[in-house]
C-alpha cells in the first residue's frame, strides 16, 4: 500500500501537522493522533479527519497525525493533501470562508508595504495581519520547494477562505508560468484580490494570466476584481516594461525583483545600488506612463532598521510608491518613510490652498504672494496631500 | 476527604496533610487574630565567641542541625536553575536514611528534577512551595505521597510568620559570607544579586546554615542576611551555574506578535493617564514585559518625566532607566542579569535591595504593591470573569508557581499582556481550570487582537473609550479565539487533589487534581 505525505512537523513548525495517510481495503478509519495539544483538541482532530473521510468517501484508511498545534484549515489541508496524491478526484474540502474575506479592494489604493509569507508555512498567516501591512502575499514560487508545490496550493487556498487579514489586500505569488496557470485555478475562486506574476518578461504573459483569471471570474461567478502586479526581475522584463504595463487594464502596478534582476545581467548587488538604477527607472518610468504604482524589491537585512529606512527613503525618491518586506517589524518603517514629511505636507497645504482659491475665483494662474505656481507643482502638491490623507 | 465550596465557587479541603485548613473567603474578608510564630530562644554562650561558625560539610552542618524524619527543609530560589545545593541536602538526608521531609523552597527551578527520585523513595513527603516543570508534572500525575501546597511569595512569607510552615533547617547559599552567617549576593562566582527571598527562612527558622562558595573574613558587607540568626556556615567549592543564575543579557522579544501586544500595552497606560511624573510600576523579566519597558523609557525621555519606583525583578533595562534618569528607585527582590547586579553593587542609594516582607507579606502593616500605579503580569489563562490561572495550563497540567502573581493583583491597575491563544489554546475561557487570582482584582486584558477592561473598572473605560485602542469584550476576544482554534475540550481530571492553591491570607483558593490520562 502506497502511502502519502503532507506538512511539517518540525519543533519549529508550530501551528503545522504531518499527515500520512494509507488508503486500505478494509479496516474503516483508523486515526492516530500524536499532538502536544492531545488533552484538549483530540477528539476534534479527529472528528475533522472523519468529516474529510467523509467528503472524500473513503470507508478505509490508516491515518496518523503528529500535530503541533495547527487550526482546523491546516489539518483539512494537509489531509486533503494526502488524498490527492492517492486518488484523481475533482472534490475539495473547502473551510468556511470568512465574510470579510470575500470583498475586493480599489485600483488605486495604497500599496506602501506588502509583506511576504511562504505559501506552505502555517504559523506565519495566521497573525500576519496585525501588523497593519497594505498586503500580504501569500507565496507559491521560491519559497515552497518543488515537491511541496501541491499541498501549498491547498494550504494557501484555505488560508485565504479562513485566516482574517485585518484589512491588508490579499495577494498570491504564483510560479512562473505554465505551472502559475495551475495556480490561479486553485486560488482565484477563493477571493484573492491581487495575484503576483514572478519573473514577468513579457505582454502576452501577462494576457494570459488574466484571460484565465476572467475565465475563472465568469465560471465562478466573482464579482470583485482580480487585479495583476507583474515582476520584473530580469533584463527582458526591463526593456519590455512598458508593454508590460499596458498589457491588461487589471495590471495595477509594477513590482521589480532585484536579487534576480542582479543575477541575470551578471552584475553584484551593492549597497549603493548604480547597478540597477536603470532597471529601477524603467520600471517607474513605464509605470507611472501607465498610471500605474511602482514597488520596489524587498530589502533583506531584517535586523537593521537604520538601513531599511535609508533604502525606502531613496526609493521615494527615485518615484515609487511601495516596498515588499519580508519581515512584520518592516512594515511600519516603511509606511513612516514613505509618508509625506511634515515640510512636505506644509508646503503642499499652502499650494493647494492657493490652487482651489485660485479655481473659486475663476482664475487661469496659481500663486502665492507673487510666486507663480506651475502645474505639475499643484499636480505634485495634490498628490502629496492624497497620500496624507491615506495615511492617516 | 471532606470537600466544601469556598468564596470564589471552588469546592476545596478542609484538612491538607492531615492540618485543618480555612477556605477562601473572599478578598480581604479573612484576618486572623493572635500572635506570630517564634523560633526558640537561644543563647550566645553558646555559639562561638570568635564567631567562626563554620563546619566542614553540608552533611555535618545538617547532622549537628540534628535533622531528622518529617522535618521541614527549606531553601531560596536565587540561583535559579544554576542552584546546585538544594538536591545536595535531599541525597544527604537519604544517605543518613531520613525519611518524610518536607521541602518548602521559596521557588523550585529544572534544576530540581532530581529531587523526584527522593520523592520516589519517601525521603521527601511533598513540598511546600511554587513548583515548576517536571516537578509540577511529577505532582500532577499524582505521584506525590503528600499533597503539594503553592503558596504566593508573600504568601510563603505570611505562612512562615503565621507557623503554618515551621521550618526546622533552613539551607541558604550565600554568593559572598563570612564565618559569623552574615551573607550577601552581590560578589563571588555565583553573584546573584539580593537574597530577598531568604528572609523569613533566617529569620524564623530553628536552625540555619549558610553555604557559600565565597568564604571572606568579617564582616560580610552588606549584611543580606544576618548572621546573627546562623548556626553554622560552609564553605563548598560551587554553589552555583553562574550562567544559569543570571543571564548574561536579558533580551526583550523578537516576535513582531509579542512587540504589539507590549506597545498596545503601552499605549493603554499612556491613554488611561498613568504613565505620568512621579508613578510607579512593576513588570517581570519575560520578553514581552521588558518591551513595555523599554516603551515606558522612551515615552518618560520624550517627555523629560521620571517614574519614582519600580518593584520587582531588575534587568539591564531597568537599569538604564536609572542610569537616563528617568526612573528614582528600582526596589529589587530578584535581579535578572549581571547589569542588574553590577548596579545593585555600584549603586545601592538608588538600587537597593529588598525582602518580600517589604514588598509582598498580607499580614504586615502595609506592602508595597498597593501603592504601585501599573502592574504588568502573565497568566496561563484567564476567564470570561476575569479570573486568572498561573500554575496549570489549560490541559490540566501543573507546570508553574505563582510567584509573586497573587500579591501584585493588589496594585492600582494589574494588566495582563497576553498572547490570545498559544499552539491553538485559547488562553481566554469560560471558567479557568485553577483559580489562582479572583477576577475583581484584574483590571485588563491585552491580547494581539484587542483590549478587554474589566467591566468593574469604569474609570479605565472611561479613559481609553475615545482613544482609538482595540477595545473589545472579554467575551469577545474569547470568541475571536475559538474562531481561529476551535472550542477544546475539557481535559479529564480525577478526583485526587494533588495541589492545594493557597491566597496570601492563608486559606486555600482552589485545589490541582490528578490529571486522568497522562500527556
Amino acid at each position: 500500500m502506497k502511502t502519502a505525505f503532507a506538512g511539517q512537523h518540525q519543533k519549529s513548525d508550530r501551528s503545522d501537522c504531518r499527515v500520512s495517510l494509507t488508503l486500505n481495503k478494509s479496516g474503516g478509519i483508523d486515526i492516530t493522533v500524536n499532538s502536544k495539544v492531545k488533552l484538549l483538541f483530540e477528539r476534534a482532530i479527529r472528528e475533522t479527519c472523519m468529516s474529510v473521510m467523509k467528503i472524500f468517501s473513503i470507508p478505509h484508511a490508516e491515518i496518523v497525525i503528529d500535530d503541533n498545534g495547527a487550526p482546523d484549515y491546516v489539518i483539512t489541508a494537509r489531509l486533503e493533501a494526502c488524498i490527492k496524491q492517492l486518488i484523481q478526484t475533482e472534490i475539495s474540502q473547502l473551510p468556511e470562508m470568512l465574510p470579510q474575506n470575500t470583498g475586493g479592494t480599489k485600483k488605486d489604493r495604497m500599496r506602501r508595504s506588502r509583506l511576504y509569507l511562504p505559501g506552505n508555512t502555517p504559523k506565519l498567516a495566521i497573525n500576519a495581519g496585525l501588523h497593519s501591512g497594505d498586503g500580504i502575499i501569500l507565496d507559491l514560487e521560491d519559497s515552497v520547494a518543488p515537491d511541496r508545490k501541491d499541498e501549498a496550493r491547498i494550504l494557501v487556498r484555505n488560508t485565504l477562505r479562513t485566516v482574517d487579514f485585518y484589512g491588508a489586500e490579499r495577494m498570491v505569488r504564483i510560479n512562473q508560468l505554465p505551472r502559475g496557470l495551475e495556480d490561479l485555478d486553485a486560488v482565484v475562486p477563493h477571493h484573492v484580490n491581487v495575484i503576483l506574476l514572478p519573473k514577468c518578461e513579457s505582454p502576452e504573459q501577462i494576457r494570459e494570466v488574466d484571460t484565465r483569471i476572467q475565465n475563472l471570474r465568469k465560471k465562478h461567478n466573482i464579482q470583485h476584481e482580480v487585479w495583476i502586479m507583474p515582476i520584473i526581475e530580469s533584463a527582458m522584463g526591463v526593456i519590455k516594461v512598458f508593454d508590460i504595463a499596458g498589457a491588461s487594464n487589471n495590471v495595477i502596478a509594477l513590482a521589480i525583483g532585484l536579487e534576480d534582476y542582479t543575477a541575470d545581467i551578471g552584475a553584484p548587488r551593492t549597497r549603493e545600488g548604480k547597478e540597477t538604477f536603470f532597471a529601477r527607472s524603467q520600471v517607474i518610468n513605464a509605470a507611472k506612463a501607465m498610471n500605474l504604482q511602482a514597488i520596489d524589491s524587498v530589502f533583506s537585512d531584517v535586523s537593521d532598521m537604520e538601513a531599511l529606512r535609508e533604502n525606502v527613503l531613496a526609493s521615494k525618491a527615485l518615484g515609487f510608491d511601495g516596498m515588499g518586506c519580508i519581515h512584520p517589524r518592516q512594515i511600519r518603517v516603511i509606511h513612516e518613510a514613505f509618508a509625506p514629511t511634515k515640510e512636505e505636507i506644509e508646503k503642499a497645504k499652502k499650494i493647494v490652498d492657493a490652487f482651489h482659491e485660485a479655481t473659486e475665483k475663476g482664475l487661469g494662474v496659481v500663486s502665492i504672494g507673487s510666486k507663480m505656481i506651475d502645474p505639475p507643482v499643484v499636480k505634485r502638491a495634490l498628490r502629496v496631500m492624497e497620500l496624507t490623507e491615506k495615511s492617516t | 476527604m471532606k470537600m466544601v465550596k469556598n468564596a470564589v465557587g471552588r469546592m476545596v479541603p478542609t484538612e491538607i496533610n492531615g492540618e485543618k485548613v480555612i477556605p477562601f473567603k473572599g478578598v480581604g474578608k479573612h484576618r486572623p487574630i493572635g500572635r506570630k510564630h517564634a523560633p526558640t530562644i537561644v543563647s550566645s554562650a553558646d555559639y562561638p565567641p570568635d564567631g567562626d561558625k563554620r563546619v566542614p560539610s553540608i552533611k555535618e552542618a545538617l547532622i549537628n542541625a540534628r535533622l531528622k524524619n518529617g522535618m521541614v527543609i527549606s531553601t531560596h530560589h536565587h540561583l535559579r536553575n544554576g542552584d546546585l545545593i538544594a538536591n545536595q541536602i535531599f541525597d544527604i538526608a537519604a544517605e543518613l536514611g531520613v525519611k518524610n521531609l518536607i521541602w518548602a523552597p521559596s521557588a523550585s527551578f529544572p534544576c530540581h528534577k532530581d529531587v523526584i527520585k527522593h520523592l520516589e523513595s519517601g525521603v521527601i513527603h511533598h513540598i511546600e512551595g511554587s513548583m515548576n516543570g517536571p516537578l509540577g508534572r511529577f505532582c500532577s500525575e499524582g505521584k506525590m505521597a503528600g499533597t503539594a501546597v503553592l503558596r504566593s511569595h508573600g504568601g510563603r512569607y505570611q505562612a512562615i510568620q503565621d507557623g503554618e510552615i515551621q521550618i526546622d533547617i533552613a539551607v541558604l547559599a550565600a554568593p559572598t559570607a563570612d564565618s559569623f552567617g552574615n551573607g550577601h549576593g552581590l560578589d563571588g562566582p555565583s553573584a546573584c544579586g539580593g537574597l530577598g527571598y531568604a528572609l523569613a527562612d533566617y529569620q524564623y527558622a530553628d536552625k540555619v546554615i549558610i553555604v557559600t562558595d565565597n568564604l571572606i573574613p568579617f564582616p560580610c558587607i552588606p549584611m543580606q542576611i544576618v548572621g546573627n540568626y546562623v548556626d553554622y556556615v560552609v564553605e563548598v567549592d560551587r554553589i552555583g551555574i553562574p550562567e544559569l543564575i543570571v543571564s548574561g543579557t536579558t533580551q526583550i522579544t523578537k516576535s513582531p506578535d509579542r512587540l504589539l501586544i507590549a506597545e498596545l500595552t503601552a499605549k493603554f497606560c499612556d491613554a488611561a493617564g498613568l504613565v505620568q511624573d512621579g508613578f510607579s510600576f512593576q513588570m517581570g523579566a519575560g520578553g514581552t514585559s521588558l518591551a513595555i519597558g523599554i516603551y515606558f523609557h522612551k515615552m518618560l525621555m520624550e517627555r523629560n518625566i521620571k517614574a519614582r519606583f519600580a518593584v520587582g525583578g531588575s534587568t539591564q533595562y531597568s537599569v538604564k532607566m536609572i542610569e537616563d534618569g528617568c526612573l528614582d528607585y528600582m526596589l529589587d527582590a530578584q535581579t535578572f542579569d549581571l547589569d542588574a547586579v553590577r548596579s545593585m553593587r555600584e549603586n545601592r542609594a538608588q538600587h537597593p535591595d529588598i525582602s518580600i516582607f517589604h514588598c509582598y507579606d498580607y499580614h504586615a502593616k502595609g506592602n508595597f504593591t498597593t501603592m504601585m500605579d501599573v502592574m504588568i503580569l502573565g497568566a496561563t489563562e484567564v476567564d470570561v470573569n476575569f479570573n486568572g490561572n498561573v500554575c496549570t495550563h489549560s490541559d490540566g497540567y501543573l507546570l508553574h508557581g505563582i510567584g509573586g502573581w497573587q500579591n501584585c493583583l493588589f496594585a492600582k491597575c494589574t494588566i495582563l499582556p497576553i498572547p490570545l491563544f498559544r499552539n491553538r489554546i485559547p488562553i481566554i475561557c469560560d471558567e479557568v481550570t485553577t483559580l489562582v487570582g479572583p477576577g475583581e482584582l484584574i483590571d485588563v486584558i491585552v491580547t494581539e487582537r484587542g483590549i478587554a477592561i474589566n467591566p468593574k473598572r469604569q474609570d479605565l473605560i472611561d479613559k481609553v473609550k475615545d482613544s482609538g485602542l482595540p477595545l473589545k469584550s472579554i467575551e469577545e476576544l474569547k470568541a475571536e479565539a475559538e474562531r481561529i482554534c476551535g472550542i477544546p475540550q475539557k481535559p479529564e481530571l480525577g478526583d485526587k487533589v494533588v495541589a492545594a492553591i493557597k491566597w496570601m491570607d492563608g486559606t486555600v483558593i482552589d485545589v490541582v487534581r490528578e490529571v486522568k490520562i497522562k500527556l
